[in-house]
């Protein structure tokens, strides 16, 4: 508690639980948004039942001008960042959270370059007048101070410069490697604000490295955070290593892996870096799924040539239970957000649709009647939309409603597969081959359509598995 | 598919193997086909008849000589349908497991690169346990054959085009030496 005495006597009393700066996992400040002022843009009003399908739209807070300052510092000092120095350390701080709000594509966000940068003892003060003067609709401030033991807390905070008024704040602890987090929790603090959305920034994606020439493609297990930056591979790239998923709470990834041979689903342990089989079963196994709660997982397994979906307790042991049994190839599988139905794809009737079944196996059903194939049915996590690939001619990622209606290409390139959401069902990643070179690479596009981009990769990239936003 | 039709076999290289095919037959044809057991003793030592050159009888080597293309078997577009020409392929293959009985197989499946990637995995699947039970109806113990997938990822043909593609929809046996 000898923080909170600490931190007001600086006149920054952060919001939300300061007890939590006292943990040593990175905590995050559940933040409490304040009361919405007129002017300030409210959430958009959710239309016929939530189907509220846009992240970067027309909606007026889209058009918000947002500056993005330089967080300051008490005392620069050095940091065990690779940031450099606190001042160094705040003015990258503020460099992520601007690339976080640019890159997606939300709002209208300057800074830190070409701005004034605000003093340590004005983070609670803001310079209005300054700000009105450049018409900027909206202020971040935040401030990084380095603590003992190494610690970082960082403050952010978000004012309406034409009300004068702050709307948000919000504080972190964080060990120096996680410098990033508490500019990722910030931009999120930011964006959720501002637009009545949840969080998606401070997250993880897994995904496949590609490296070599296309008929020797080595293809290597690695993870990212959600901006491309911690970049790390897991596997050596000695066997094949395929479509990763992140465990709900981060601490493991199942995947795929030739390393006894035959295609086999591996849980890959983060904490002490090993992996086991999943299931035992003498076949090839393939498409691995986490429930939502994490103590599922679902896995595919050729025997003859026909291939199922067999559901399996995460914790090990148990006895695999088959949830599919016709005659073709079933396949994947994607949990509804409260975990009773499962979205998959299945050739049953002739070619790959898209079927849904209870999380049991029970009634099974088509959802997918628009010409062509589909595959690859992933669920939002909001739970109102399937993202999945659309096969007729070219590969294009679309969405549609977990009914089957409502069918939108988000997508028009050659070869985009495998979407996967962000953890605020507003975003998809998804992986695009190019035609004759086979190169993959990342991609996200939002539910508009409009807004596409291609993540930042040191090399080739497929396979994308988003994860959920950090506690 | 009526508007693409294609070569079911693509004679990439063709030349290549069948030298090497002519020089393997002649190799074999010079050695009654004995069987694989091998006879203690110093028997094998005074076996003085080296095959000049060519590759080792029952060997992988020797399998893809004389196979002369027909270790692999090629597949419509979403298709693991063994048809016809495939059938004779498999046929030949059946031959050299028969003359070799105690060699073993991998059949490996593969899918062209316009499918999503766990579907090709399983189509790969599904087209290798095509060929490998037709080899089992043609007499070949099942305990002798395995199946490995991989899909799309290792494409034989690096083209985007249909040529390539239907050169990439195939099931390649592989002789375990």
């Amino acid at each position: 508690m000898k923080k909170i005495i600490h931190l007001a006597a600086f006149g920054l009393l952060l919001s939300g639980s300061v007890a939590a700066l006292a943990q040593s996992a990175p905590p995050a400040t559940p933040v409490q948004p304040a009361p919405a002022a007129p002017g300030a843009p409210a959430a958009p009003a959710d239309e016929d039942g939530g189907l509220q399908v846009t992240v970067s739209d027309d909606s007026d807070w889209q058009d918000l001008g947002i500056a993005i300052t330089t967080f300051a510092t008490d005392a620069d000092v050095p940091t065990g960042t690779n940031a450099g120095s606190t001042a160094a350390l705040g003015r990258a701080l503020s460099q992520v959270v601007a690339a976080d709000l640019k890159n997606n594509g939300l709002f209208k966000p300057s800074g830190p370059d070409g701005l004034p940068q605000p003093v340590y003892a004005q983070i609670q003060t803001p310079d209005f007048p300054v700000w009105s003067a450049r018409s900027a609709d909206m202020l971040v401030q935040g401030y990084v101070r380095a603590g003992a033991g190494g610690q970082l807390t960082v403050g952010c905070y978000l004012y309406d410069v034409a009300l004068k008024q702050q709307l948000v704040k919000g504080g972190w602890q964080v060990p120096p490697s996680d410098w990033r987090r508490a500019a990722h929790k910030c931009a999120d603090m930011v964006y959720s604000r501002l637009s009545g959305e949840s969080p998606f920034f401070d997250s993880k994606i897994a995904y496949i490295a590609e490296t070599g020439p296309k008929d020797h493609r080595m293809k290597r297990l690695a993870i990212m955070d959600s901006d491309g930056a911690n970049h790390r591979y897991l596997t050596s790239g000695q066997s094949t290593a395929l479509t990763p998923r992140y465990s709900p709470d981060y601490s493991k990834i199942l995947y795929l892996s030739y390393l006894n041979g035959q295609p086999s689903i591996y849980v890959y342990d983060l904490g002490s870096n090993t992996q086991k089989l999943i299931a035992r079963t003498g076949n090839p196994t393939m498409a691995p799924r986490w429930s939502p709660d994490g103590k599922w997982v679902l896995y595919s397994m050729a025997s003859g040539g026909n291939t199922d979906i067999y559901r399996i307790s995460s914790a090990g042991g148990g006895t695999p239970q088959r949830l599919t049994n016709t005659p073709g190839i079933s396949i994947g599988g994607s949990y509804s957000p409260d975990g009773s139905q499962i979205v998959f794809e299945s050739d049953r009737s002739g070619n790959q649709q898209i079927y849904v079944m209870g999380a049991d196996g029970s009634n099974q059903r088509r959802i997918s009647f628009f010409g062509g194939r589909s595959a690859t049915p992933e669920w939002s996590p909001r739970g109102d939309q399937i993202a999945f690939t659309h096969v007729a001619g070219n590969l294009r990622i679309a969405v549609m409603n977990p009914n089957g209606g409502g069918m939108r290409h988000l997508t028009d390139s050659w070869q985009d597969e495998a979407p996967t959401w962000s953890p605020n069902g507003r975003i998809i990643q998804f992986f695009r081959t190019a035609k004759t070179a086979g190169t993959a690479s990342i991609w996200q596009v939002d539910l508009t359509g409009r807004n596409e981009r291609r993540l930042p990769t040191p090399v080739g990239a497929s396979d994308p598995a988003w994860g959920p936003v950090r506690p | 598919m009526p508007a693409l039709m294609y070569p079911r076999h693509v004679k990439t290289g063709s030349t290549m193997l069948l030298l090497a095919g002519a020089l393997a037959m002649s190799a074999c044809a010079s050695k009654a086909p004995k069987e694989l057991p091998p006879e203690p003793g110093p028997a094998t030592t005074t076996q003085t008849t080296p095959p000049p050159s060519g590759p080792q009888p029952g060997s992988q080597a020797d399998f893809v000589a004389r196979m002369m293309g027909s270790d692999t078997i090629y597949f419509q577009l979403n298709e693991d349908t063994v048809d016809s020409a495939d059938q004779a392929a498999l046929s030949k293959q059946a031959q050299w497991l028969q003359q070799y009985p105690n060699k073993r197989a991998t059949i490996e499946g593969h899918a062209d690169e316009r499918g999503t990637r766990e579907y090709n995995l399983a189509l790969g699947e599904r087209r290798a346990n095509a060929a490998k039970n037709y080899l089992i109806s043609l007499g070949i113990d099942a305990s002798r054959l395995n199946t490995v997938s991989y899909g799309k990822e290792r494409p034989i043909a690096l083209g985007s085009d249909e040529a390539s593609w239907a050169q990439n929809r195939r099931a390649v046996t592989v002789t375990v030496d």
